[in-house]
């Protein structure tokens, strides 16, 4: 559904994704694994076209969106879940969902994704008229991935959903996941904490400054030499 | 007599809000100081002069037409002018909007010359009338309860439909709102004649009891600045209780210490605030 090719990504055009290749499969979850500042951020940038690639392409669904603005790649049908959350702070629970489904035209369209999220994240409904950024951090996450998935999108990506999260909320970002993955979208997520990442997806591509070190099905990458070493600490 | 010098005050102010709160606008979204905000005001207040003289409708009854024409106007300065410097450093795009202005005002004596015009026979006449005493002109209070009317219609507008709130998530967070599909090119163009539409509204509202020449609008355009850093960047309700408040320091400076010296008393007001409040009365 997603295939990536030498793609280099950077700022003012200093280079620090050098020529990165990846493929993402319907109805896959896939994770980016890395430390900080290996690029993985980066990379969901330019997947989501708020960052045009210097050099590379990438093609989803079959086209060729390497030089599409962001907007019309949500209508595409890939969302972008940014990492810090992003979220419209003064804007309230329900303004930041409705927000999230812009580019759907239908009334109906818009009622089965508000829906949707509310089953997934009942504390949003609840809680709807409130603004966002009066949120603690576990329900801001929950806020973002919801306002993400209004969209109704074919590939949800999520940068660093457990950032800042303590760990029982990490575990719950994470089950909420396999429930959207349920659903049928397909999910790339990019994570500093690779061992809950590779045990979630399943495929996986280790960066390390910039570049793929190694990819793979997540049991090998879990068994690999690099994997163990650099990030579980064996 | 106090009460009618507060009441005209506030009939004032309740303009100087409208054309404020166009300022308002690209300001809080965009981060742009449109110093071409007056000239907008004043090609308003031509526009309504002219279509008055050559076709003579009101300029109440012209006032969607102008409307138009000026948020048309804002459309256009924003696709030629503002788009390309956006990039750029915040400088640039302040000399750029300077720029504009003394184009738009040359233009205006160029083609219309530095001679007064005015708009005669208008359909509300300056008449005052007469009530608890005090007297109230007739033209103030239809120009106010207009103003009043379209600040309320711009608050809702920002709150209650898709674009408006789509606006107000630009200005919250340029990034995430293109990644829900929000194409903020064409949002800071609908800003950017919204603007222009608030200020068509205020010259409509106006023109019948304003002397129309190239330099009618400098004072808006400077109060228009002062009501805006009072109020809060690109806060609405901001804008519309400081447009008042200077309205009636104004009007009250006026009578206390006279009209040559009326200004002072709101610029340092304005210096006073800014010290102890530099985000504004109504800013966070
Ligand atoms: N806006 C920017 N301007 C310039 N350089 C940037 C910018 N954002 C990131 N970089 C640089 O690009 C490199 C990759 O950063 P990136 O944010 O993609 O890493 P990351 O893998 O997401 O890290 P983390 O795990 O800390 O989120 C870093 O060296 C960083 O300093
Ligand atoms: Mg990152």
């Amino acid at each position: 559904m997603l295939k990536v090719n030498d793609l280099v990504l950077g700022y003012d055009n200093v280079p620090v994704v050098f020529g990165v290749s990846l493929e993402v499969r319907e109805k896959e979850v896939v994770a980016i694994v890395g430390s900080n500042g290996a690029g993985k951020t980066t990379i969901l940038r330019g997947l989501s076209g708020l960052i045009r690639p210097m050099e590379g392409s990438i093609e989803f669904m079959g086209e060729d969106i390497t030089r599409t603005p962001a907007h019309k790649l949500v209508k595409m049908g890939i969302s972008h879940v940014p990492e810090g959350r992003q979220l419209f702070g003064k804007l309230t629970v329900r303004q930041n969902l409705m927000m999230g489904a812009y580019t759907l035209k239908d009334e109906a369209a818009k009622k089965d994704a508000l829906d949707q999220v509310f089953t997934l994240f009942p504390r949003l409904k609840e809680r709807e008229d409130q603004a966002a950024e009066t949120f603690s951090g576990g329900e801001q996450q929950m806020l973002a991935i919801a306002r993400g998935m209004m969209s109704k999108p074919k590939l949800l990506m999520i940068d660093e959903m457990s950032l800042g999260l303590a760990p029982v909320l990490v575990d719950r970002v994470m089950d909420s996941l396999k429930e959207i993955r349920a659903t049928g979208i397909t999910v790339l997520i990019v994570e500093q904490k690779v061992k809950e990442a590779l045990e979630l997806a399943d495929r996986g591509y280790v960066l390390a400054t910039g570049r793929i070190l190694q990819e793979g099905s997540s049991a090998e990458l879990l068994e690999s030499d690099v994997v163990k070493k650099a990030y579980l600490g064996m | 007599m106090i009460g009618q010098i507060i009441i005209n005050g506030l009939l004032n102010g309740a303009v100087y809000a409208l054309v404020a709160v166009g300022l308002s606008l690209t300001w809080g979204v965009m981060d742009i100081v449109n110093f071409a905000h007056g000239e907008f005001l004043l090609w308003g207040l031509y526009s309504s002069f002219w279509i008055w003289a050559l076709m003579g409708l009101d300029p109440l009854i012209s006032l969607p037409i102008v409307v138009v024409l000026i948020f048309a106007l804002g459309v256009l300065t924003y696709l030629v002018v503002i788009k390309r410097v956006l990039k750029v450093s915040g400088l640039t795009a302040l000399l750029a909007t300077f720029g504009l202005s003394m184009v738009l005002k040359n233009l205006t004596q160029f083609f219309w010359t530095a001679n007064y015009r005015n708009v005669t026979k208008p359909l509300v006449s300056n008449q005052s009338f007469n009530i608890f005493g005090m007297y109230i002109r007739q033209d103030y209070v239809v120009a106010a309860a207009g103003a009043l009317l379209l600040t309320l219609l711009v608050t809702l507008f920002l709150n209650r439909t898709k674009t408006g709130v789509a606006i107000k998530a630009t200005s919250i967070n340029k990034s995430a709102a293109q990644l829900v599909g929000i194409d903020t090119n064409r949002i800071y163009a609908i800003t950017f004649g919204l603007s222009g539409a608030c200020v068509g509204a205020a010259a409509a509202l106006m023109a019948s009891f304003t002397p129309i020449y190239p330099e009618a609008c400098s004072l808006y355009s400077t109060l228009a600045f002062v009501i805006v850093a009072l109020g809060g960047f690109g806060n609405i309700k901001g804008a519309l209780f400081a447009g008042l408040i200077v309205g009636v320091v104004e009007a009250l400076g006026g009578y206390f210490i006279g009209t040559s010296f009326k200004y002072l008393v709101v610029f340092l007001i304005y210096l006073i605030v800014m010290q102890i409040r530099p985000r504004g009365l109504f800013g966070w």
